[in-house]
């Protein structure tokens, strides 16, 4: 059974098994532009609720990618330091960030599902 | 809408950014359009390509008429006004009294005036500056009824032919009033991409007319302010209050280029621009500190603010552009750096999220210009 919620940062969570994969949402990428570089978490790595764990790099800026649930990253999705436009392309597939082991699933009531995150992207004009 | 995007000024072809889905932000107190459908890169190759229409109606276009204009203007600038030929274009700098810029502008001799282009940020700052100090030598004026298009790139030439036969014999640096698809022009041969191109001052109502007739056209496809900062760094070109500003001197900015012979110790006309002893003595002496091309190992972006330290971990510089460049294909940036370190070669850290990024000083530009020159 799968799951997949939204942050207000405009990440997406898809919750399999007790893992999470995190990566942006199609709404982040477009404001993002073309991403030319993506810093990752290492596997291993605790993160915190609301830590920063990863950057994007578009041409002309860089964005941090906060870790929307505590947790231990398991992997991280190395195919973007090659080809890091896959998260434009296919931010919701290929373009995945990192996998995370959740921690406290009570974390993930505090995320919106799929209905509330497109009702609070319309909101954002 | 937001409340801070109502404030913004709109330029005469702000209804055909929206039209062509330009992603519109806030510069120089205008909304801009960032990029187009496109996005960054792909507008970037295809300016390098083709040829790319830019607004940039935001740069404050500015007539100063009188007999003594080019006298005036020489005090305000250590550029060759007097000897600046009819229909001839020069780049210059407003300097204050210890030698640092106030901006970059364009100086054309256009016959019955002299048509200058300064940057949209500074407009109201240099005319105030103008005002002041040429006030009763000649009239300063700003033209408000006028857009800017720039239109850049290798096929650029190729299309003004079509709509303008008489730009085919203008070269680099060179200028007129000539008729655009049938709308009266003053047309620069010049620009900000390192490519070939022209600057076209247009009335504002006629503005989106030109520019929808240009998009028309197969080479030319609409650019946004992302490609043309992109276009500008790979060029080696600066941004002024990144890469210049009232702190830094055009020699410590690797501007030497830039400060005209006649102005010089022992030129016609020797030193008369505010700052003129500092930056006299800088081209004697030399400075501590000069402007150099910086590009990182890897992929990562190196962004302006990023501290460059040498291998004893010593703070030699600061980076002040950085970005992605599409035609290099990596990471290209500009920055300071004391003169101990500014040769060629040099292998500098960059600190980037507080680790140490590996880069190189290099000779600008990272992409050759290619201006047209006959």
């Amino acid at each position: 059974m799968s799951e997949i919620k939204f942050s207000e940062d405009h990440e997406w969570i898809l919750i399999e098994d007790g893992i999470g994969t995190v990566g942006i949402t199609d709404y982040a990428q477009e404001q993002l532009g073309d991403v030319v570089f993506v810093e990752l978490p290492e596997a291993g790595k605790t993160l915190a609720k609301g830590d920063e764990a990863a950057v994007v790099e578009s041409v002309k800026a860089a964005s941090e990618l906060y870790a929307p649930v505590t947790g231990e990253v398991t992997e991280a999705n190395d195919a973007l330091a090659e080809d890091p436009a896959q998260v434009n392309s296919d931010p919701q597939g290929g373009g995945w960030f990192f996998k995370i082991k959740i921690a406290e699933p009570s974390e993930l009531d505090g995320l919106m599902d799929e209905a509330a995150y497109k009702t609070y992207v319309e909101g954002l004009g | 809408m937001t409340g801070e995007d109502a404030e913004l000024q709109q330029t005469p072809l702000h209804d055909l950014h929206v039209a062509l889905g330009g992603k519109m932000v806030a510069f120089a107190g205008y909304a801009m359009p960032v990029s187009y459908r496109d996005g960054i890169i792909k507008e970037h190759q295809h300016t390098r390509a083709r040829a790319g229409l830019f607004d940039v109606s935001h740069m404050g276009q500015v007539c100063l008429m009188g007999e003594g204009a080019a006298e005036a203007l020489e005090e305000l600038v250590p550029i060759d006004v007097v000897g600046l030929a009819e229909n001839h274009q020069r780049y210059a700098l407003f300097t204050n009294d210890r030698g640092g810029i106030l901006d970059d502008l364009m100086v054309t001799n256009a016959g019955d005036h002299f048509f200058v282009v300064v940057n949209g940020a500074c407009r109201d700052q240099d005319f105030a500056h103008l005002r002041s100090h040429l006030e009763g030598r000649c009239t300063v004026a700003l033209f408000h009824d006028r857009a800017l298009l720039a239109l850049q790139g290798p096929e650029a030439g190729a299309v003004m032919g079509r709509l303008a036969p008489a730009t085919r014999d203008m070269v680099f640096m060179t200028a007129g009033e000539i008729a655009v698809d049938g709308i009266t022009c003053f047309v620069t041969r010049s620009g900000y991409t390192g490519e070939d191109g022209f600057e076209i001052s247009v009335p504002a109502s006629r503005a989106e007319a030109l520019a929808r007739r240009l998009l028309e056209q197969d080479e030319v496809a609409p650019i946004g302010l992302g490609a043309r900062d992109t276009l500008r760094l790979e060029a080696g070109l600066c941004l002024y209050g990144n890469d210049i500003d009232a702190g830094t001197t055009p020699v410590e900015a690797s501007l030497v280029w830039a400060l005209s012979k006649a102005r010089r110790a022992d030129g016609a006309r020797p030193g008369g621009f505010p700052g003129d002893g500092v930056i006299l003595r800088q081209l004697a002496e030399g400075v501590a500190r000069r402007r150099v091309g910086l590009r990182p190992e890897g992929r990562a972006p190196v962004r302006e603010g990023a501290e460059l330290i040498d291998e004893a971990e010593r703070v030699v510089g600061k980076v002040t552009s950085g970005l992605f460049g599409p035609t290099v294909g990596g990471p290209v940036a500009m920055g300071y750096v004391e003169t101990a370190h500014a040769k060629p070669g040099t292998a500098l850290r960059a600190l980037v999220r507080g680790r140490p990024q590996p880069l190189e000083v290099v000779r600008l530009p990272f992409v050759q210009q290619r201006y047209y020159r006959g």
